[in-house]
């Protein structure tokens, strides 16, 4: 099994170490977002079969920027996470405004029940 | 198509089906199963259909065109609900995106078992709801 | 310019089983812009786990999807066993792999039988179909389930297959085989088929890598990307390939797929003669604590299985990114530029399973 890689980055450098791995020629492979004791974003990358995780730990108060300039199919993700978490991702492109899926509650994942 | 006495037609709709279900409804139409040889024929046409098939359960989003493929559908009509998710929810009952079986949208006329239900079953089911349909037509 | 509207495509459309809308831009009859609306089967079982434990999760996991179901079951027991360190039997592990590969044929003949049904084929598709009922019979036989099988466990796996089960379903494969050839040579060979796959849907090896492509998808346009070789369960003691194509085109898609079929057969044949004897299944005591992702290579590309637990027996969170969710925007990309006609095939292509995407 190849290695897993897991770094802690904080919220203001993300695009500059996304822009870094993008330049390096690894691919996304998935935004996860985890909420227990604050929100979790975990940014997973690919390239020949290593995986390369960058974790932002943020709540949902804080603004973070979209990398879909950087890797443009990461819209899926972060509109996913912005309408199920509630995590205030701005300017990815296209936003659906928080009506990817249409669900009738709103942010389920922050529901603890 | 209501004057043809035993060969309904069949529309079929996913709700939230895990594809289980529908996979095992559509090998009900390919060589080993065959349901052709009873006449019965998938359409995707509402307006053709006799029988309509739903698989999964139902969610928000879902319910307008559930309620409106059952409204186009000529009359008389049945109903056949295929899998334990169409008949209350099954396993995703609990999901906050699952309102329950399609009983609670559509009156659902044959609830057919099973997770993932077989296609031995699910012809079964639409041989039962071919007598309802026959009441239903006497009623007219 | 020509007259632009907008053509819904969907929820309840014959090609698809399937509930995807798309809302068609087109001028004339080609389609300049594809706007995908989703969610119509958007169940929300990831949050499931805070109500079934991390053992009673695998049926959860298993109901993703229907088609490629043992995988998902499998993808998710690897990631809880990568977290509790539990290394499962030797036999296990072969037997897991003869299944997911008997999933992948299952799951390609279908894709077939759908690729025929949608450009009006109807006795290639009742063909396809016909074979792979076939597969469903060794499924039944070997775990009793047809679809769904819940044969998975975390641990290892609740049933073994004997020796003359395993001799006979070689014997199933091998007669299946020369069958195949038939089927296989119609939809490669065919100049009708031909003229509607080739050419269809380009999808260069930069944009298939620029747009996050996966599986059959990114190997057709030249990538070689499969998460098989990284030797997961018994891959590393299998003779394995990647299966790939130059063309990038909707034929060179089916020729990937129906490369994997022979190849399937082949690394089936290759567990059966190796497969060593012991036991199937490891008892597995506590809670697991930890987080680990575990990525494997489903029929329809790399999926990947995020589970993170606290300790108890409720995880924190199971998160699974399915191999067509990371192929929408490769098939967005295809759409544009292609005619009306062409939608449903385009569509089928990337082999979509919505139930997957949206979970």
């Amino acid at each position: 099994m190849a290695e897993q890689i897991l770094k802690e980055i904080s919220a203001n450098d993300l695009l500059a170490e996304t822009l870094k791995i993008k330049n390096d020629g690894y691919r996304l492979v998935a935004v996860t977002c985890t909420n227990k004791d604050g929100m979790e974003l975990t940014y997973s990358f690919d390239k020949d079969h290593e995986l390369l995780n960058l974790r932002i730990l943020t709540d949902t108060e804080t603004e973070l920027p979209s990398i879909s300039i950087i890797y443009p199919y990461s819209f899926l993700y972060e509109n996913e996470i912005k309408e199920l978490f509630g995590v205030k991702i701005t300017g990815i492109m296209p936003d659906f405004n928080d009506s990817l899926y249409k669900i009738p509650v709103k942010t389920p994942f922050q529901m603890n029940d | 198509m209501s004057v043809v006495k035993k060969s309904p037609w069949i529309l079929h709709y996913d709700g939230t089906s895990c594809n289980g279900c529908d996979i095992e409804v559509l090998a009900c139409l390919t060589p080993l199963y065959d349901v052709e040889r009873f006449g019965i024929i998938n359409t995707g046409n509402p307006k053709h259909a006799d029988i309509l098939l739903i698989t999964g359960s139902v969610n928000e989003q879902n319910i307008p065109v559930v309620k409106q493929l059952y409204e186009q559908m000529p009359d008389p009509k049945a109903v056949v609900a295929v899998g334990i998710c169409a008949t209350s929810g099954g396993i995703f009952a609990e999901c906050y995106n699952v309102v329950g079986g399609v009983g609670k949208v559509i009156p659902v006329d044959v609830y057919v078992p099973g997770c993932a239900a077989r296609p031995e079953s699910i012809i079964d089911g639409v041989v039962k709801a071919l007598d309802i349909l026959e009441v239903k037509r006497k009623k007219r | 310019m020509g007259n632009r509207t907008i053509v819904p495509f969907g929820p309840q459309h014959p090609v698809l089983p399937e509930p995807i809308h798309l809302d068609l831009v087109l001028e004339d009859e080609r389609v300049i812009e594809a706007i995908p609306r989703i969610g119509y089967i958007h169940r929300g079982l990831e949050k499931l786990v805070e109500k079934k434990d991390y053992q009673q999760y695998v049926y959860v996991a298993e109901r993703i999807c229907g088609i490629c179901s043992f995988m998902h079951g499998m993808g998710y027991c690897m990631s809880i066993e990568s977290i509790m360190e539990v290394e499962i039997p030797e036999r296990a592990k072969f037997l897991r792999t003869i299944w997911a590969e008997l999933s992948r044929l299952h799951s390609h003949l279908l894709w077939l039988g759908l690729l025929a049904d949608a450009f009006g084929f109807e006795s290639l598709f009742m063909q396809s179909w016909k074979l792979r009922e076939q597969i469903l019979d060794i499924f039944e036989e070997t775990t009793g389930g047809r679809v769904i099988f819940s044969v998975c466990e975390v641990g290892g796996v609740k049933k073994d297959i004997s020796s003359e089960t395993l001799n006979k379903m070689k014997e199933v494969l091998t007669a299946m085989e020369k069958e195949l050839k038939e089927a296989a040579a119609v939809f490669l060979n065919d100049s009708t088929v031909k003229l509607r796959t080739k050419g269809v849907g380009v999808l260069s090896r930069e944009a298939a890598f620029e747009l996050g492509a996966v599986g059959p998808m990114a190997r057709a346009s030249g990538i070689e990307m499969d998460i098989r070789s990284q030797g997961y369960a018994a891959y590393n003691q299998l003779d394995f390939k990647p299966i790939t194509d130059q063309g990038g085109d909707c034929y060179a898609r089916t020729k990937v797929r129906i490369g994997e079929l022979f190849q399937s057969i082949d690394l089936i044949r290759q567990c059966i003669a190796i497969i060593p004897d012991g036991e199937v299944k490891r008892k597995v005591t506590g809670n697991p604590k930890g987080e680990h992702f575990t990525r494997l290579e489903q029929p329809r590309g790399e999926v990947l299985y995020y589970a993170k637990a606290n300790g108890t027996k409720f995880l924190d969170r199971v998160r699974v990114r399915t191999p067509t969710f990371a192929n929408v925007p490769a098939l967005l990309e295809t759409l544009k530029n292609c005619s009306l006609a062409d939608v449903p095939i385009l569509i089928l292509t990337i082999d979509p399973c919505i139930s997957c995407t949206e979970r």
